[in-house]
């Protein structure tokens, strides 16, 4: 377990480092030509950047991780079951109504997300099986998806369409201070409230009712991973559009490493979430394209396989 | 411990009942299917919504590892947990590690063979045996147990009850609710529900003797063992 957290911060950090310091030779020339431009872009842009990826993937990651604990299944996160899509709507509502600012996208983001994530909660939540937890899910993710479409086909001006859709791929790029400064304290909160129910969350494998005859208060751990999963959701969907399959898969890779507790596997989770969106904000700017992939794209276009294979394997 | 009037609302009912358990005694809960049994073990582990009051030692009840440890059922784990790791969590959430209080509860089930495996590559009765050793972790006052001996073999049934029985001699609150009549025999107490409602509670020997028995079974001991009671027409 330590030499596993060990393993994951040492990645974690060299992928960290990578994505600031992208392109060396070009910014070492660029520091020497022009050191303002070239510190501007390393504290305007390359941080921003690189700790947005840091504390999304991480709370992705240990996103995904207690809302499969908490709903005792492992298809569960908040990509594929609602949340992002209502967080999408949330922000897409907000933009809106309140003018797009970035308090306003994250307040609307976060209600959408805490919203979906209680109505499936509610719909799936105590002890239904894999099938009703799904359905629930997809029933939510498409009523959520069908509005965010009907707010776009709404919008004023084809710049406002293009502008939404663009954030809603999902992607690191171009992202300010402030939009930093708004992210990390809820990110982090919010991760703490839910590493602090890990115990509990472990209990959970018993079964609620286990967990309560074992001193669990199991309606209050169910609101708290609710909420804070709703608003780490709603804040990662505010900042960086939809970013799906990191909060499904994260988990999965991490548990065969805390034999399986799915409490044991939050903290490595955030970990890992971090590191793996890091490394796919670096992948997407290799220049493949004349443009840069959108992040969310590319996360899903290798995440979904892997989600399929998941699938199959659990047959 | 004692359970105070307790009514549930939804069925199974459960007629209002007042029963009174004491420590250092095996009673075995007898009845039909759906005669509410679970409903009054839950009810006894302060799961139940309904309006009734359970007191230990004259004061409410409170969940605590130490003081109760339940086990429903079901036998079904949502994680491929390791049985060493499951039994830990028997000890409440977030307790310390503590591998020898594990051991010796998996010792106690016979199930310490299998300690490093995941549960969910166990037999039905081996994990069983490991959701026993769980609800044994932290060495509680009380046990409440759901048909602690279904799907054990017959060699595991006779060594639970005496393992049972031996935590009774210790100074433990056992109940337990099972099927087995034969088995049934070697508790202290019998308690036989039938319909949500106490009908027949005594010493085993007693209420296995009692003419109620082939009424709420519809079995009678015959030649060859237990037999069918067919009904009048």
């Amino acid at each position: 377990m330590t030499r596993l957290m060990v393993f994951l911060a040492v990645v974690t950090a060299l992928l960290a480092a990578v994505s600031l310091l992208w392109a060396p030779g070009e910014l070492l020339a660029l520091s020497a030509r022009a050191p303002d431009l070239a510190r501007t872009i390393m504290f305007e842009l390359r941080l921003p950047r690189t700790l947005l990826g840091l504390l999304i993937g991480g709370g992705l990651g240990i996103g995904g991780a207690a809302m499969q604990a908490l709903l005792r299944n492992p298809l569960a996160s908040p990509d594929v079951l609602g949340p992002s899509t209502g967080a999408a709507l949330g922000a897409v509502i907000a933009g809106y109504f309140l003018g797009g600012g970035v308090v306003a996208m994250e307040i609307g983001g976060i209600g959408g997300a805490m919203l979906a994530l209680a109505l499936l909660v509610a719909l799936a939540g105590r002890g239904a099986g894999t099938a009703t937890l799904i359905l629930a899910g997809v029933a939510i993710s498409a009523l959520a998806g069908a509005s965010v479409n009907l707010a776009l086909s709404l919008a004023p001006s084809p710049y406002a369409l293009y502008d939404v859709m663009f954030w809603l791929m999902g992607s690191l790029a171009d992202r300010s201070l402030p939009q930093l400064l708004m992210t990390a304290p809820v990110m982090l909160a919010a991760g703490a409230v839910l590493a602090a129910q890990r115990g509990r969350l472990d209990t959970l494998a018993l079964g609620e009712d286990v967990a309560a005859s074992l001193g669990v208060d199991v309606a209050r751990l169910r609101w708290t991973v609710i909420i804070a999963v709703g608003v780490m959701t709603g804040a990662a969907v505010a900042a960086a559009g939809s970013i799906g399959f990191v909060g499904l898969i994260v988990p999965h890779l991490v548990r065969p490493f805390v034999a399986g507790r799915p409490g044991a596997a939050l903290l490595p989770s955030a970990l890992a979430g971090a590191a793996l969106l890091s490394a796919a904000d670096i992948m997407v700017r290799l220049p493949l394209a004349d443009q840069e992939i959108k992040l969310g794209v590319f996360t899903a276009l290798a995440g979904a396989p892997f989600f399929l294979w998941l699938v199959v394997r659990s047959r | 411990m004692s359970l105070a009037a307790i009514a549930l609302c939804r069925r199974p009912m459960l007629v209002p009942t007042d029963i009174a358990f004491s420590p250092g005694t095996l009673t075995g809960l007898i009845g039909p299917n759906g005669a509410g049994k679970t409903t009054l073990l839950r009810a006894l582990a302060g799961l139940s919504a309904g309006p009734g009051v359970v007191t230990l030692d004259g004061a409410p009840l409170r969940a605590d590892p130490h003081r109760l440890g339940w086990l429903p059922a079901d036998r079904d784990v949502a994680w491929p947990l390791k049985a060493r790791d499951l039994v830990q969590l028997g000890l409440g959430p977030g307790a310390a590690r503590d591998d020898t209080a594990c051991m010796a509860a998996l010792a106690l089930t016979d199930a310490g063979g299998f300690a490093d495996r995941a549960v969910d590559t166990l037999s039905t009765g081996e994990r069983a045996r490991v959701l026993l050793a769980r609800a044994l972790a932290a060495r509680p006052a009380w046990l409440l147990l759901d048909e602690p001996v279904a799907n054990l073999d017959p060699g595991h049934r006779l060594d639970v009850m005496a393992m049972l029985r031996g935590q009774a001699a210790g100074g433990v609150g056992v109940i337990a609710a099972m099927h087995d009549l034969d088995l049934a025999a070697r508790c202290d107490r019998l308690v036989m529900m039938a319909d949500g409602a106490v009908v027949a509670d005594g010493p085993a020997a007693v209420v296995l003797a009692d003419a109620a028995l082939g009424d709420v079974f519809g079995v009678v001991r015959g030649q060859n063992g237990w037999e069918r009671l067919r009904k009048a027409p």
